[in-house]
């Protein structure tokens, strides 16, 4: 494949852009365009602000594009009208500082409110532990005694365009974060190696795993729902293959979940060989760095006088 | 300052050939020198791009690897940034300052020399690296360690090749400085100057600001892979946040860098063909200098997702809607110019047009990303792809272009085409839209940025994009045969080029004599040709 890439490229870019004149007509079913309401009580006023700053924006645009549009067809010198002289007026300089001045305190007010929400994690009825690693999480519920790995699903094949892409491609997971509905889940965010974020759309949660830090972020799931998000942070070879999958349960079949979880645990049946050799890894290396797990400590505070 | 001759047709102590290139101290031909490699990068950072639009045209992997991918992505924003839009502006900057201020060249000619023949050393080796072990850069343009570090041998190649580029920018940027406050001519106080020559200046100073603390921020990726550093390591008790702050007090002036002169080059095309003075000059003035104020206090807008103290995200959210203040002033005022005036519309003014409307249209999706919550669903999507090239190639570039159409019968002599102009310009606006508005759709739909495969609802946007960039990459070609046209010949372009120009370039000859004004023109008095000088012209017109 990495041989010979530009040779690749130019022979199939024309072939490409006439491919893409027929399969345009085809595809008669536009995607969604428009960022989602998700599925929290946060997203939908993460969702509010999106919707507020844009029409203010189109309301903008209408003014000042129609006034230019206006004088691109009034103001032509086919016309044979003499162009003004003027070019100067302290009046409208002041105007069209101040109003858009008022307009961006308008937008802050709220949009400062739902920041404060959205960094408030206390009361938070149970935590999970996501960890980066190139190119997998690492999901660690802190409370019960559960925790495994999650690694994309959607085999080479599909990739490779060797076989059908199924309709979650590259959006699945082996093992899927569940968390119940209803109940402030808070979660704390770090990574093993290079820096990764993890985004659930669906959440209005994207957060950066950085090593040597734990981030907080929280969520409160209204629906019971599969919400797929994908690693936001560039990471490597694999960045684009590092999805997220949360299956959203009623809060009484998550407990069933997390208890059937935690026998499975302790009968040590859980973990794939990548698993294994993957947490070997890193017991190996928080041996080694004590710096970084004081570090790891030090962040905790500092989060915690912040909230 | 080299002396000059009397003669000012003909340089007997001149080389020629190509050690005329090599070692010329002109500001012309340096100008012309840094406008070709700019050129030349545009194709080569174009290039890149379509490999990345081609892989992107369907899911799935089809013609590169993942890595490959990453370094073409890497290797196109920085090819593209410093490669193209920034010696673009330093070869306009050499063509015009000293025309524009009535000097006879730029007040440090040798180290003028220097910071060009520095830059294609810095990318021939940047270039190089992605035949090297472990292949080219591939951890973004913004180079956050840890990731970069996992960099092969390419490395040490990269972090040096930025610090010439560092190095070419810096001595620029001095020469401008320099020249700005000492080579103007009698009478030609600050508040005369066209704003092309207040933006530069304004520029230098960033980038004067800003270059080292890049440099800074590189070193110490440097020591950190080679000399057992931890400045970003948080094994041992450094912090790879450290390095996106530096980064970013960098990078944001940096986007700044990369678009105030260009408010200059607009701010010059619209009075022309408005026929019309400048509105606000010194608003206009006023405004770029508080964008630049701003730019520094900004930086972490980028950062929002990497958990900082509640107030501090505050503060960027509010500093940052505050840059769209004095952006919003420019806007205006240049659709006041435009008020009431008497227009025609050549390609230069195309351009400028266009600018204003796709430009204020990054600026609108750069306020949206400035509210912090609704960022963290913009963040590293498509989304952000979508507002920085708007900002960036019909802003910056568009900008370029249209200073080449405006300037070249003054560089040349000659008028080029405007069948062949128009076309370009119809083809580039249509085409780069094409591109990059369904690029918003696909990041509010939730489509990270920098990666190479994507999921199957994100295909339809991704084909249209795919096409449009394939048709702006063509067009582009035109713009390079009509340069060339025009160089080689064309209809005998007048001194004053445009009925309504206006400006001390234009008291010269086209082309203009190779050392500028060896007699400093007089511009004392009432002179002043955003007002009164204007006034006149117009009055003898009708
Ligand atoms: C109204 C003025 C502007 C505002 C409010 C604004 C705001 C922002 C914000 C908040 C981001 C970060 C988005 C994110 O990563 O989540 C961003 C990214 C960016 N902006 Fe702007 N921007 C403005 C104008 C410009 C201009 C004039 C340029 C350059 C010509 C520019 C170039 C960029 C670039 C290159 C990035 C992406 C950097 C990267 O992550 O690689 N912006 N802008
Ligand atoms: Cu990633
Ligand atoms: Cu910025």
């Amino acid at each position: 494949m990495k041989d010979n890439p530009i040779k690749h490229s130019l022979r199939y870019s024309l072939l490409g852009g006439l491919i893409a004149l027929f399969s345009l007509d085809v595809s008669a079913d536009i995607q969604p365009y428009n960022m989602t309401e998700g599925v929290t009580q946060i997203s939908k006023e993460v969702f509010d602000l999106h919707m507020l700053i844009f029409y203010i924006c189109c309301v903008i645009g209408i003014i000042v594009f129609g006034a230019m549009i206006v004088s691109l067809i009034r103001d032509r010198k086919s016309k044979g009208v003499p162009p003004a002289d003027f070019h100067e007026s302290v009046l409208l300089e002041f105007v069209w500082t101040a109003i858009p001045f008022a307009i961006l305190i308008g937008i802050a007010i709220p949009a400062a409110k739902v920041l404060i929400d959205m960094e408030d994690v206390s009361d938070s009825e149970m935590t999970v532990k996501v960890t980066g690693y190139q190119w997998l999480w690492h999901y660690d519920y802190i409370d019960h005694d559960v925790d495994f790995y999650s690694v994309l699903k959607t085999s080479r094949n599909e990739i490779y365009n060797r076989s059908e892409k199924n309709e979650n491609y590259l959006l699945e997971v082996d093992n899927e974060l569940v968390l119940p509905t209803n109940r402030k889940v808070r979660i704390l965010i770090t990574s093993n190696d290079v820096i990764h974020a993890w985004w659930v759309p669906d959440l209005a949660v994207k957060k950066d795993a950085i090593p040597g830090y734990i981030n907080q972020a929280w969520t409160e799931i209204d629906e019971p729902g599969i919400y797929r998000g994908q690693c936001a942070e560039l990471c490597g070879r694999d960045h684009g293959f590092m999805p997220i999958v949360v299956r959203a349960l009623p809060p009484e079949e998550f407990d069933a979940w997390v208890l059937q979880q935690s026998n499975k645990t302790v009968a040590g049946s859980q973990g794939s060989s990548i698993s294994l050799q993957q947490s070997n890894k890193t017991v190996a290396d928080s041996q080694g760095s004590n710096a970084s797990l004081q570090q790891e400590n030090k962040n905790i505070e500092q989060n915690a006088l912040i909230n | 300052m080299s002396t000059t001759t009397a003669d000012e047709h003909h340089d007997d102590h001149h080389p020629s050939g190509i050690m005329r290139w090599i070692t010329t101290t002109n500001h012309k031909d340096i100008g012309t020198l840094y406008l070709w490699f700019s050129f030349i990068m545009f194709f080569i950072g174009g290039f890149m791009a379509l490999i990345i639009r081609t892989e992107l045209f369907e899911p799935g992997m089809q013609f590169v690897d993942p890595q490959f991918f990453n370094s073409m992505t890497t290797m196109h924003a920085i090819v593209m940034i410093f490669g193209v839009v920034m010696p673009a502006f330093t070869g306009l900057a050499n063509w015009l300052i000293p025309l524009m201020i009535g000097a006879t060249d730029m007040a440090l000619p040798r180290m003028n020399n220097w910071s060009f023949w520095i830059l294609p050393f810095a990318f021939a080796m940047m270039l190089s690296t992605l035949f090297m072990d472990g292949g080219g850069p591939a951890g973004g343009w913004t180079l956050y360690p840890p990731l970069v570090l996992q960099t092969g041998d390419a490395f040490p190649f990269v972090i040096f090749a930025i610090h010439f580029m560092g190095m070419s920018s810096i001595m620029g940027a001095i020469n401008v400085v320099a020249t700005i406050l000492n080579m103007r001519a009698p009478g030609m106080t600050l508040m005369k100057m066209p704003l092309f020559v207040w933006t530069w200046l304004i520029t230098a100073y960033l980038l004067i600001a800003v270059m080292p603390v890049l440099a800074g921020g590189v070193t110490m990726l440097l020591t950190d892979k080679f000399f057992e550093t931890s400045f970003f390591n948080a094994a041992g008790g450094g912090d790879p946040v450290l390095f996106q702050h530096i980064f970013w007090f960098f990078g944001h002036p940096e986007v700044y860098i990369l678009i105030l002169p260009s408010f200059g080059v607009i701010s010059s095309i619209i009075p022309t063909f408005a026929r019309k003075p400048l509105f606000g000059y010194s608003s206009m003035v006023y405004a770029t200098a508080s964008i630049a104020f701003l730019s520094f206090i900004v930086w972490a807008h980028h950062m929002f997702t990497v958990g900082m103290p509640l107030a501090g995200e505050l503060f960027f959210m509010l500093a940052t809607m505050l840059i769209a203040v004095p952006t919003g002033v420019k806007v205006f005022n240049w659709v006041c110019t435009m008020w009431r005036g008497a227009m025609t519309f050549e390609t230069p003014m195309l351009f400028a047009i266009a600018f204003i409307i796709l430009f204020t249209i990054g600026g609108f999706s750069g306020l949206m990303l400035a509210i912090t919550p609704a960022d963290f669903q913009y963040h590293d999507t498509y989304f952000v792809v979508a507002h920085f090239h708007y900002v960036l190639v019909p802003g910056s570039i568009f900008a370029i272009i249209a200073a080449v159409y405006y300037w070249l019968p003054k560089w040349t002599g000659h008028m080029y085409s405007e069948f062949w102009g128009k076309t370009h310009f119809w083809l580039s606006t249509i085409f780069v839209n094409i591109t990059f508005f369904p690029m918003h759709f696909v990041g509010l739909a939730g489509m990270p940025r920098r990666i190479p495969d994507y999921a199957l609802q994100f295909s339809d946007y991704n084909q249209i994009a795919t096409i449009g960039a394939f048709g702006f990459g063509f067009a582009q070609i035109i713009f390079l045969g009509l340069v060339i046209a025009t160089i080689r010949g064309g209809v005998k372009a007048t001194d004053r080029v445009w009925e309504g120009a206006e400006g001390l370039e234009w008291t010269l000859s086209s082309p203009p004599p190779y050392h500028s004004f060896t007699t400093p023109p007089n511009v004392k008095g009432e002179w002043n040709w955003f007002t009164h000088q204007h006034y006149e012209t117009v009055k003898t017109r009708s």
